[in-house]
């Protein structure tokens, strides 16, 4: 076929570049949601509890994946800073991702359970008290705003729509206590969703303030989490290395 | 139409094409400034004021969105709409449909980046709208693109010029890319969950990512390097051949180069290596249109000299050349492992958007500045201000990353002796500052030129509506006579 065809004929081009421009995604996505070793077959990963949720949509609304990553790579020294390097299936349920593409600051994926939570509220607030040359802004509004939790079942249902086994019938709650334990199962259910949310930051108190659930307490709960889900020990060496 | 009854013997529909371009100076003066204040809070973080608006995480999106979609946006509806009307020989289709593209784009991206300030983001990276702008944008496009192809279905040319194949392929893509990658389950009006998780999510958010750069950033401007830069030498595209293999070549390839975003990640190897080979090839029709366009030059290589109209364009050619040069090189693995996560990767940006991108949009509007208002530019010396401007800028900014970027990479994979890590995070944080100050001096220096423009821009306009006034003075005067 000459090229004159092409470049007289409006609706031919449209429909070739159309072909040329859909073939790499296809091939290069659309696997990805059908080859099982995509995501490793790993014990203890459950989606964000009620608490945790919400501080991830802090997370998300104040943009620290814009000088945060949440994703290791298997480098020498990325494991001496950070630790293993991150599994897909550690973001499995990450509506969504929040890998990043910029260190500004380190990388958070595994600062779970690193620091205190007094320690955390404290760098938050006001970086510079505890890291002198952090170049991290002041979060203090996250102390002043009590955290909105009234919606905190509508967005369960919406994650719920995205796939996330959070639970709405009597059947998903048992499917989840076999997947998850009784207690993480509770903290899944939608219809305890407010009950369970206040009973752990009640049970915590990330923020350092027992009479309220600040941002703050929503946001530390959801750092103290990230990547303590999957207990390293329990794998050989070599396992993970078979999924990539 | 009101607003077109000050040239009213037009031919072709300039109002929208006159419109698009101020709004793009506006749009970009201000997204350049926001930009200069962010990587000024980088350097001296006590500007973040603890004000949640003013913090780097809710600025960065308003500044990536406003040069982006408000600037490089608003640039490509002012060029493509020129330049299919003139190479169509048809005025513009549908002008009702084209009016509400113009209000459409210009407040979509005016509300989205207020509802950044206010904290509603969707937490993917230059696609940070929350989904009811996403809808409106969707709306806003497909108008677009009813307009663009009416129009050329309109022509009085057999042919379809090549600087359209570009505009056609970016129509399309982007309309594809933007429906795919912001596919959620919304929770509220201004909070929604994106339908993906994870390793996929992060897979369709590159693939995005990367041909929102490669169509919006790339195949557009080339479509608008193909029309400007013949037109400013007064001489023929180089190679006719050149230019078919270069753009069949670039729209199959870019699709593919998404995955090396995510090199040593939890994306599968498959993809990676996939993505980085495709990146790599790439080379070759990124440099095929350079070489298309430089070479236009060939028997008028003069201008350079005299014209600095065309120093702009072949400016922003050798630019394109030198950041796609770049690109294939930092998608190689071993290189990625150093890049990656630094500022070698936004200097890599940068060197693409203010070079390339920025610098093709100010020749072309300098082109179309008195073509459009029937005037001379108000002047040449301002332009040329402007250019050296610019490029120190340019050239500023880029170095400062190279040193900031390939610095941290190399401290924080250093080991002493012991086999310990030679420095902790924030001592990379340290070094950096030194080259964030320079850094923010190079931004200052692009605005500054942008506003010599802006001042340029409106003396001429002014100039314009003086001489008009003149004229029909004189008109209204001889009718009286008569």
């Amino acid at each position: 076929m000459r090229h004159e065809h092409i470049e007289t004929n409006s609706a031919l081009m449209l429909l070739l570049i159309l072909v040329v421009i859909s073939i790499g995604g296809l091939v290069e996505i659309v696997p990805l949601f059908y080859i099982n070793e995509t995501i490793e077959k790993v014990d203890g990963v459950r989606p964000y509890t009620p608490l945790e949720i919400r501080g991830r949509d802090i997370y998300v609304r104040e943009g620290c994946y814009l000088c945060h990553s949440q994703m290791i790579r298997p480098f020498r020294d990325e494991w001496l800073r950070y630790g293993h390097y991150s599994l897909a299936a550690e973001s499995q349920y990450d509506h969504p991702f929040q890998w990043g593409s910029k260190r500004t600051g380190p990388d958070l994926a595994r600062v779970g359970g690193k620091y205190s939570n007094q320690w955390q509220v404290q760098h938050l607030r006001a970086p510079r008290s505890v890291v002198p040359q952090s170049i991290m802004p002041n979060y203090p509004w996250l102390l002043d705003h009590d955290l909105d939790y009234s919606d905190v079942a509508g967005r369960m249902r919406a994650l719920r729509a995205t796939g996330v086994p959070y639970s709405l019938t009597q059947q998903e709650y048992d499917a989840n206590i076999k997947k998850f334990g009784k207690d993480a199962a509770d903290q899944l259910d939608i219809n305890q969703a407010q009950d369970s949310l206040l009973k752990q930051a009640r049970d915590k108190n990330f923020d350092g303030i027992p009479s309220r659930v600040t941002e703050m307490e929503a946001l530390v709960a959801y750092l103290q989490v990230l990547g303590t889900m999957v207990d390293f020990t329990k794998y050989d060496e070599g396992y993970f290395a078979k999924f990539r | 139409m009101a607003q077109s009854s000050a040239f009213p013997a037009e031919q072709y529909n300039f109002d929208i094409v006159r419109k698009f371009m101020i709004v793009a100076m506006i749009y970009g003066v201000i997204g350049m400034t926001v930009g200069v204040y962010i990587a000024s809070e980088l350097a001296w973080p006590f500007l973040n004021f603890d004000i949640p608006a003013l913090t780097f995480g809710r600025l960065r999106p308003v500044h990536t969105s406003l040069v982006i979609f408000g600037f490089g946006g608003s640039a490509l509806f002012a060029t493509s709409y020129y330049i299919v009307q003139r190479t169509c020989q048809a005025r513009l289709a549908f002008p009702w449909l084209a009016e509400f593209t113009f209000w459409g784009w210009t407040a979509g991206v005016a509300l989205g980046v207020m509802t950044y300030m206010a904290g509603f983001s969707q937490g993917r990276e230059y696609a940070e709208f929350e989904w009811p702008l996403d809808l409106a944008i969707a709306v806003v496009w497909v108008s677009y693109i009813l307009v663009y192809v009416e129009t050329i279905r309109r022509r009085s040319q057999p042919h379809i010029y090549v600087a359209n194949w570009f505009f056609l392929s970016f129509l399309l893509a982007v309309a594809l890319l933007h429906i795919f990658n912001n596919l959620a389950v919304p929770v509220s009006l201004t909070k929604s969950y994106s339908l993906f998780a994870g390793v996929q999510d992060a897979m369709t958010q590159w693939w995005y990512g990367h041909n929102a750069v490669g169509f919006f950033l790339t195949a557009a401007f080339l479509g608008m390097m193909y029309y400007f830069v013949p037109k400013q030498a007064g001489r023929p595209v180089y190679s006719y051949r050149l230019s078919i293999i270069h753009f069949w070549a670039l729209i199959f390839l870019y699709m593919w180069a998404g995955g090396h975003h995510l090199h040593w990640t939890a994306l599968p190897d498959w993809v990676s290596t996939l993505s980085a080979t495709f990146s790599v090839l790439l080379l070759m029709p990124s440099w095929g249109g350079m070489i298309n366009g430089i070479m236009t030059l060939s028997g008028a290589w003069d201008k350079l000299r005299s014209d600095p109209v065309m120093l702009f364009l072949i400016t922003s050619l050798s630019f394109y050349g030198m950041s796609t040069f770049e690109g294939p090189l930092m998608s190689l693995k071993s290189v990625n492992a150093l890049s990656h996560y630094t500022d070698w990767t936004i200097g890599h940006v940068h060197s693409g958007a203010l070079g390339w991108v920025a610098l093709v949009s100010f020749g072309s509007f300098y082109h179309l500045m008195p073509r459009l208002y029937e005037t001379k530019l108000y002047s040449q010396t301002l332009i040329y201000v402007h250019f050296w401007l610019a490029t120190i800028g340019i050239v500023l900014y880029i170095t400062s990353m190279w040193v900031a970027g390939i610095g941290q990479g190399l401290m924080l994979r250093s080991f002493d002796d012991y086999g310990n890590l030679a420095y902790t995070f924030i001592e990379t944080v340290e070094f950096m500052h030194t080259p964030y100050v320079w850094r923010a001096l190079g931004g200052a220096f692009f605005v500054v030129g942008a506003l010599v423009m802006a001042y340029n821009m409106v003396m001429t306009v002014r100039a314009s509506r003086i001489e008009r006034a003149a004229l029909e003075a004189k008109l209204a005067a001889k009718l009286a006579q008569a």
